[in-house]
């Protein structure tokens, strides 16, 4: 299957609306060659700034580019977005909800073989839970441009979800983008996947291996963490009567809780949680990181078997 | 007016803008004062004298920014925006209290005037070198002034500013270091100390200018003179924590502290001269 590396196409994309839009800015913490805004600051030397090492000091310097009418995209590593800068994404961005664009690249185990010290399982969980913050992980490369396209255009701060790898073009070409909104990707009646960033292709095929052994799973990509699509969890939790989340995150407070949190009050149904299962992982190849620690297709197929024997 | 009344004018306004800060406090019963007496010459100033700005048109793109880093001097700043005329004078007595535009800390959404949210330490300068940046970008000649504590150059994030500012050659950046020797658990020079300070900024490639910020003529000409300059200057402000009440002078347990009520009373004394 055809593939691209996501940090490639946020490269491109930031290129991109560079072009169409004047005011968007880009700062990078020394990371540009790694994360691609590289590719911004060539074309637009002018409005790229290469804070150096300093990511705090970059979150500050873009809300103060935002109040004055810059579209900031901030770049850097996302645990260090999230952590590091944290305070300052929260007091000084989500606080006045100021229009900064967080471009957290390396997002889950992408930066494999950098180790935990690199690896990004905590970030979604810190950065929901800041009011006035929208949360994107994105999936897959045509989504990853069309998401930059989307969140440049919303006024407000986002969290955008990167990752180094190499991800195969799993959506439709032309699949549409919205804020806010799950994308369903196949239908069935038996349980419902709902899944959130690379570990998309994995979850189709979970749901073939299902389908292969006559258990039909709906699949959600859900794009939009925050805020989360309700009203489609809500209609597969009721149509369906199970729910697995997976996702490159700590299973808690993730991607897992956000749809927890929505059924809960609605249509609370029997729920399985893929992703990392509360524990720091270790060096090594990417695919082999995901296999070992929780995310392979194995894990999900045991996931939903394990879900279906719980429901009534 | 002439530049002896001008100055005779703005030690009048830093009077006020004390009495304001006092009371606001005693009212609230919570507040930052001490941090907030010592900025009083370099807050009026800054809004009756040096700042380009016009209360009826708050957001005007092209006027001066003005940002306490030190967030927790934001009673000064509601006094003096006040006094302008941003809002009502009787909106300072609603500080820290449920439903007022006035919080603990300054908040740009909530308050006319106020440029950037602020208040943990350490974020407003790097907030103001973005709005410098923006204004270049945009052809724009407005000046950002910084308001920095002593305590705050602790933060390491100040140096990571100090040193991106001038890399950017972000001239219309103007930091003022309120340099009253006191931050909240005791004096600066035990606590963690800055000095030699004027050799550090020196060392990041600022130009310093050194004054007594409670003598109005060296405000005065230090605010003008680092306009004038097309380089990185920064203004450091030798104060008094606690200026204009002799008992919470130079004392860190006037940090964040409010007055009963015969502490008020004395204060107020001392402030005098008030038709109030």
């Amino acid at each position: 299957m055809k593939a691209k590396a996501l940090r490639d196409a946020f490269g491109e994309a930031l290129v991109e609306l560079g072009r169409e839009n004047e005011d968007v800015v880009v700062l990078d913490a020394d990371v540009a060659g790694s994360t691609r805004t590289k590719m911004f600051g060539d074309v637009y030397p002018d409005r790229f700034f290469n804070v150096g090492i300093a990511e705090a000091n970059m979150m500050n310097i873009a809300a103060g580019l935002a109040a004055c009418g810059k579209i900031p995209f901030v770049s850097t590593f996302s645990f260090l977005a999230c952590l590091r800068a944290g305070d300052q994404l929260r007091t000084s961005i989500a606080y006045p909800r100021l229009n900064v664009k967080v471009g957290a690249g390396y997002g889950g185990l992408s930066d494999s073989f950098d180790g935990p010290t690199h690896h990004s399982l905590c970030d979604i969980a810190v950065v929901r839970s800041m009011p006035n913050m929208t949360v994107v992980v994105v999936s897959d490369p045509n989504q990853t441009k069309k998401a930059v396209k989307v969140v440049a255009a919303y006024d407000g701060p986002v969290y955008l979800r990167l990752s180094r790898a190499e991800v195969p073009y799993v959506l439709p070409e032309d699949a549409p983008f919205v804020l806010g909104k799950g994308n369903l990707l196949r239908e069935g009646s038996d349980l419902t996947l709902v899944v959130a960033g690379v570990p998309l292709a994995r979850t189709l095929e979970a749901a073939d291996r299902l389908a292969k052994e006559g258990l039909q799973a709906r699949v959600i990509e859900m794009p939009t963490i925050k805020p989360i699509d309700r009203e489609i969890l809500v209609q597969a939790a009721r149509e369906t009567g199970a729910v697995v989340t997976i996702e490159e995150h700590n299973i808690m407070a993730g991607l897992g809780s956000a749809v927890a949190e929505a059924l809960a009050q609605e249509a609370p149904v029997p729920m399985e949680f893929v992703g990392i299962k509360d524990t720091f992982c270790e060096s090594g190849p990417y695919d082999a990181l995901l296999d070992r620690y929780g995310l392979s297709v194995d894990d999900i197929v045991a996931a939903a078997k394990a879900v279906l024997g719980r429901k009534s | 007016m002439s530049s002896q009344e001008l100055i005779q004018d703005l030690k009048e306004r830093a009077r006020q803008l004390r009495r304001d800060v006092v009371e606001m406090v005693y009212r609230a019963q919570s507040g930052h004062l001490g941090g907030s007496l010592s900025a009083a010459e370099i807050v009026a100033a800054l809004y009756f004298h040096q700042m380009r700005i016009d209360p009826q048109n708050p957001q005007d793109p092209n006027r001066d920014r003005f940002i306490p880093s030190k967030g927790h001097a934001a009673p000064i700043l509601y006094a003096a925006l006040a006094a302008r005329g941003f809002f009502p004078r009787e909106d300072l007595w609603t500080l820290r209290q449920v439903g007022s535009h006035l919080q603990g800390h300054p908040d740009m959404r909530k308050t006319p005037g106020v440029d950037m949210t602020s208040g943990s330490l350490g974020q407003g300068f790097a907030a103001g070198l973005g709005m410098a940046l923006a204004g270049k970008l945009n052809g724009q000649d407005y000046q950002v002034y910084c308001l920095l504590g002593d305590g705050e150059l602790n933060e390491g994030e100040i140096w990571e500013t100090a040193m991106a500012a001038v890399h950017f050659k972000a001239h219309n950046l103007i930091p003022i270091v309120d340099f009253n020797k006191v931050q909240l658990d005791g004096p600066v020079s035990e606590i963690m100390p800055i000095e030699p300070l004027r050799a550090k900024w020196e060392a990041f490639n600022w130009h310093v200018l050194e004054i007594d910020g409670h003598d109005m003529n060296q405000v005065v000409e230090a605010l003008a003179e680092a306009r004038r300059l097309d380089r990185c200057v920064v203004i450091i402000a030798h104060t008094v924590k606690g200026k204009g009440v002799s008992f919470m002078e130079n004392r860190h347990q006037w940090h964040g502290q409010p007055p009963n009520e015969e502490q008020y009373r004395r204060a107020m004394e001392e402030l005098g001269g008030g038709q109030e």
